[in-house]
């Protein structure tokens, strides 16, 4: 049976969202509204000591103050803050001690998901600290880690048990002021991991983290922060899934990257929340900060599947503030039906002989708009900078759209810089090509849109490909794999 | 008085001044309460981002200079293609010199502004044409629109070619201590008509000057137009360039922008294609130094099939300057079978010297071929050391390696007399003698 693109892009509208559903737990869920009293009442709830407390206030001060930004090219109906709960942890406690106490309900999602805890703690051998919405329940193979002095946890639990290394490091990539959504982060985060590798260790396994938004009405504020101490090795992946919901959902985090001189992060993401329906209703507002310090002779590489979520608004960036240091970025997004990505990254080059890598790859199909928004800056001591850039966009249907803004902007005349860009569909003749090779067209299509996001799928860990794999599949059934 | 203020207030004397039958008062009347609300973009405006025009503000620029101002021939010759025959409009201070200008009524149209404004016989080409690829939004066109007095007024009839090339030439004296002029072009090609036009502006003193110029060009049906812009003004002369295109079906329209000097530099430079199988092509080069600002604005919107647009510009940065290249290619749904490309490649000499380039694409239609590529970098150093060994001194070396990598967009100049001059123009900026012509 021949198999056009006609039909892939029919199949891909139609598509509904696999994960749709939505796990009934009793949840202790704040009222409606945002002021400072829930500021406190949600610091004295997580059992915060003062300095965190003061902190958030200061974060809602200067919140209260910001506009919601407008520059992105995006359109979607500004969510009330006002009109979210800003607080909700699954019910039942204390925490377990083995899976079996967990509640079977929970794990049922879980295992909807294909996260099968027991399974990923045997094959994988990936510590998962899970976040359903926003407090940890489960966490795996701590004890190894801690064998090696590791710290994985939730930050919460960070805040209380290691205040040091929290109070030292927050805020000092993402500051309060930096934009609208890192300020509400600030000010309301409820939950989120926290991991510290100590000075030349190598973290034995990837750190991953599961991000689930369950609750009707509630906002999910995530914090993250990752330090890597002197000549350290990090790997930590984090996926995300969300239930079918017809409101939107605001999701709002921040991620912290910092690696000290010699230290190595690699910072992966796969990414399906509800995209919304066919219609372009309900699906999840997706604006989040993530950004990362290199220090001398360190590295740090992020790596996005972004499939889901209505609205996009994301920049994972790169401060490369020491002499030598190394920063990657590789992006799929794929959008459909109404999604909306503006989605890119910035490299800044502070030190000298600092470089960076950019691999950008967007899909667009049925009536969605992928942008991509770039910065490339070298400063004028960044001597001997770097940069090579690369976009490409994949159009499927002429309702779709893509978009390139990229702004470089070199003050040093060492610095090298390349950026380019190009669009295209899917060849008839490439199609023609493979045909005549004994290859049906949907084989064929498979292999372009794989061999179109190889760049980037090559860059996710092993224990990390099938999921992304998997997410690809969803939006693009038919075509991968 | 803020600039702004003052614009505002002598708009009032000006109106005043106009004829009772004025064919634009109306739009004239638009056009400034534009400029009132939106006044000089900033630097908020994306558009802007990377340009402040708060510098230029703080002159108290004399807009109305007295008419009759004299400049002698032989001191200006050098900035006349006088090689070659041409027809010319020359203006001194916005006012238009009888005395340098060559005009004709003889088959095509090449004459003025003020007399196309006037004379019933070009009514009916005003109310088709006049600021009608302009943007209406555009702060700067707008304030244009409302004081648009004179300029070049050219046009082509059916298939025909005009004879000569067509210089636009406009000085300031300097009489005034500071002058701000705002010339307003129009240029129409009819159905199958062809023209070249060289574009200058010329400060002649070290007073204080600021250009703000619209140039309106309308490519009809199989029509042929080039442009050719040179800048190399001194470093007291400010440009604000907004040239509008509006292409009809099969027509080739290509802009040369050569930027080499002056204080601040803007070019916005729009093309809009309304037709099937249009080609636009834009190019430049740009060399400069001390603190000079050149900004390279570009829009090329795709509105229909099967048409094609290639940019390319070279830029080569030295002392403190700043160069600014912003492309933006938009191809609408409609607009299916489209090429586009874009190139901004940059070279910067010094670390004082800076570059930000934004080429942006918009892209709605899915069959479409469009790429583009930017790269910041230096000579390369074993090619220098190649031609060293091979008896070259360092500097011609380095002149050779510029010239070479400018060469692609100055072998697509078509006029021979204007290739010769901006070699000209390149080797006195490079301070190299070269023996040879490419």
């Amino acid at each position: 049976m021949a198999y056009t693109e006609e039909e892939l892009k029919k199949e891909l509208e139609s598509k509904e969202y696999e994960y749709g559903f939505y796990t009934d737990i009793e949840s202790d869920t704040f009222p409606k509204g945002l002021n400072e009293e829930v500021v406190i009442a949600l610091s004295k709830k997580k059992e915060e000591p003062d300095w965190m407390t003061a902190w958030r206030l200061d974060a809602f001060k200067i919140w209260k103050e910001m506009q919601e930004p407008q520059w992105a090219n995006v359109t979607y109906k500004k969510p009330d803050f006002q009109d979210i709960s800003y607080y909700s942890a699954p019910n039942k406690k204390p925490k377990y001690e083995s899976l079996d106490e967990v509640d079977p309900e929970l794990l049922d999602t879980f295992n909807k998901l294909g996260i099968s805890l027991d399974e990923q703690k045997k094959l994988a051998g990936v510590a998962v600290d899970i976040v359903m919405d926003s407090v940890s329940v489960a966490t795996t193979f701590k004890e190894t880690l801690a064998e090696k002095g590791i710290i994985f946890c939730s930050i919460s639990e960070a805040i209380k048990k290691h205040p040091e290394l929290v109070q030292k490091y927050i805020g000092s990539v993402v500051p309060k002021k930096d934009n609208f959504y890192a300020a509400l982060n600030s000010a309301v985060f409820s939950d989120g991991s926290f991991c510290y590798i100590p000075k030349g260790v190598r973290c034995p396994m990837e750190l991953s983290t599961y991000f689930r938004i369950n609750q009707a009405g509630t906002g999910q504020f995530e914090r993250t922060l990752v330090v890597a101490d002197q000549g350290s090795y990090v790997s930590y992946l984090e996926g995300c899934t969300a239930p079918s919901r017809d409101e939107n959902q605001l999701h709002a985090a921040v991620v912290e990257l910092i690696a000290l001189d010699d230290a190595e992060i690699k910072y992966s993401t796969v990414q399906n929340w509800f995209p919304g329906d066919s219609e372009g209703k309900g699906g999840v507002y997706n604006f989040v900060t993530k950004r990362g310090i290199c220090h001398t002779n360190s590295k740090i590489s992020w790596t996005q599947v972004e499939t889901g979520s209505a609205v996009t608004w994301k920049y994972p960036s790169c401060v490369l503030k020491g002499d030598n240091s190394i920063g990657e970025f590789y992006s799929i997004a794929v959008t459909n039906n109404f999604q909306q990505a503006d989605t890119g990254t910035k490299m800044i080059h502070l030190g000298k002989n600092t470089k960076s890598t950019i691999i950008s790859k967007g899909i667009s199909a049925g009536k969605s708009q992928n942008s991509y928004r770039g910065l490339v800056q070298v400063s004028p001591r960044a001597t001997n900078a770097r940069n090579f850039s690369q976009c490409d966009s994949l159009l499927m249907g002429n309702e779709c759209g893509a978009h390139t803004f990229p702004y470089i902007e070199a003050s040093n005349k060492s610095s090298q810089i390349e950026h380019e860009a190009t669009t295209s569909k899917i060849g008839e003749d490439q199609i023609f090509y493979c045909n005549q090779r004994g290859i049906d067209t949907e084989t064929a299509i498979a292999l372009i849109v794989n061999g179109f996001s190889k760049e980037v799928l090559n860059k996710l860990p092993m224990e990390f490909a099938v999921e992304a794999q998997k997410l690809l599949e969803i939006s693009l059934e038919g075509s991968v794999g | 008085m803020e600039l702004k203020e003052k614009l505002l207030a002598s708009f009032a004397v000006f109106e005043n001044n106009l004829d009772l039958e004025d064919p634009i008062l109306d739009l004239r009347n638009d056009s400034i309460k534009v400029f009132e609300n939106k006044g000089f973009p900033t630097k908020k405006d994306e558009a802007w981002k990377y340009t402040s025009l708060a510098k230029i503000q703080n002159t108290d620029y004399s807009l109305f200079p007295k008419e009759e101002d004299c400049v002698n021939y032989q001191e200006v010759k050098k900035y006349f293609l006088h090689e070659i025959e041409t027809y010319k409009l020359v203006f001194i201070d916005g006012v238009y010199s009888s005395f340098l200008s060559e005009t004709t009524h003889m088959g095509i149209d090449v004459c003025l502004m003020s007399a196309a404004f006037k004379k019933p016989q070009y009514k009916h080409l005003i109310d088709k044409y006049f600021n009608k690829a302009a943007s209406k939004e555009d702060s700067l066109s707008a304030l244009n629109t409302s004081f648009s007095k004179e300029g070049a007024f050219i046009y082509i009839p059916k298939n025909t070619v005009a004879d000569k090339p067509i210089e636009i030439i406009n000085f300031s004296s300097g009489v005034e201590a500071a002058l701000m002029i705002q010339p307003r072009n129009m240029i129409i090609a009819d159905q199958g008509a062809e023209m070249q036009i060289i574009e200058r502006h010329q400060s002649l003193t070290k007073n204080e000057t600021l250009t703000n110029v619209v140039s309106e060009l309308f490519a009809e049906q199989n029509a042929k137009i080039d442009l050719y812009k040179i800048q190399n003004d001194s470093l007291s002369a400010s440009l604000i360039d907004n040239t509008y295109i509006d292409q009809k079906r099969d027509s080739v329209v290509s802009v040369h922008t050569f930027s080499f000097g002056g204080k601040l530099t803007r070019n916005n430079l729009n093309f809009y294609q309304n037709g099937e199988n249009i080609n636009s092509i834009l190019k430049g080069v740009t060399i400069i130094g001390d603190k000079q600002h050149v900004d390279h604005h570009t829009l090329v919107h795709h509105r229909e099939p099967n048409c094609e647009s290639h940019q390319d510009y070279k830029g080569i940065y030295d002392q403190s300057s700043t160069g600014v290249f912003n492309g933006k290619i938009i191809v609408d749904k409609l607009a299916q079978k489209t090429n586009a490309f874009q190139q901004n490649n940059n070279i910067l000499m010094e670390d004082k010297a800076t570059i930000n380039s934004k080429p942006q694409l918009e892209i709605f239609a899915d069959d479409v071929k469009c790429s583009h590529g930017c790269t910041i970098g230096q000579l390369d150093e074993d090619a220098l050391f190649y031609l060293q060994s091979r008896g070259i001194p360092k500097k011609e070396g380095r002149a050779l390696l510029m010239y070479a990598f400018a060469n692609n967009v100055l072998e697509s100049v078509a006029l021979p007399v204007v290739k010769k001059r901006i070699n000209k123009i390149i080797a006195k900026k490079l301070g190299v003698e070269l023996g040879f012509s490419i």
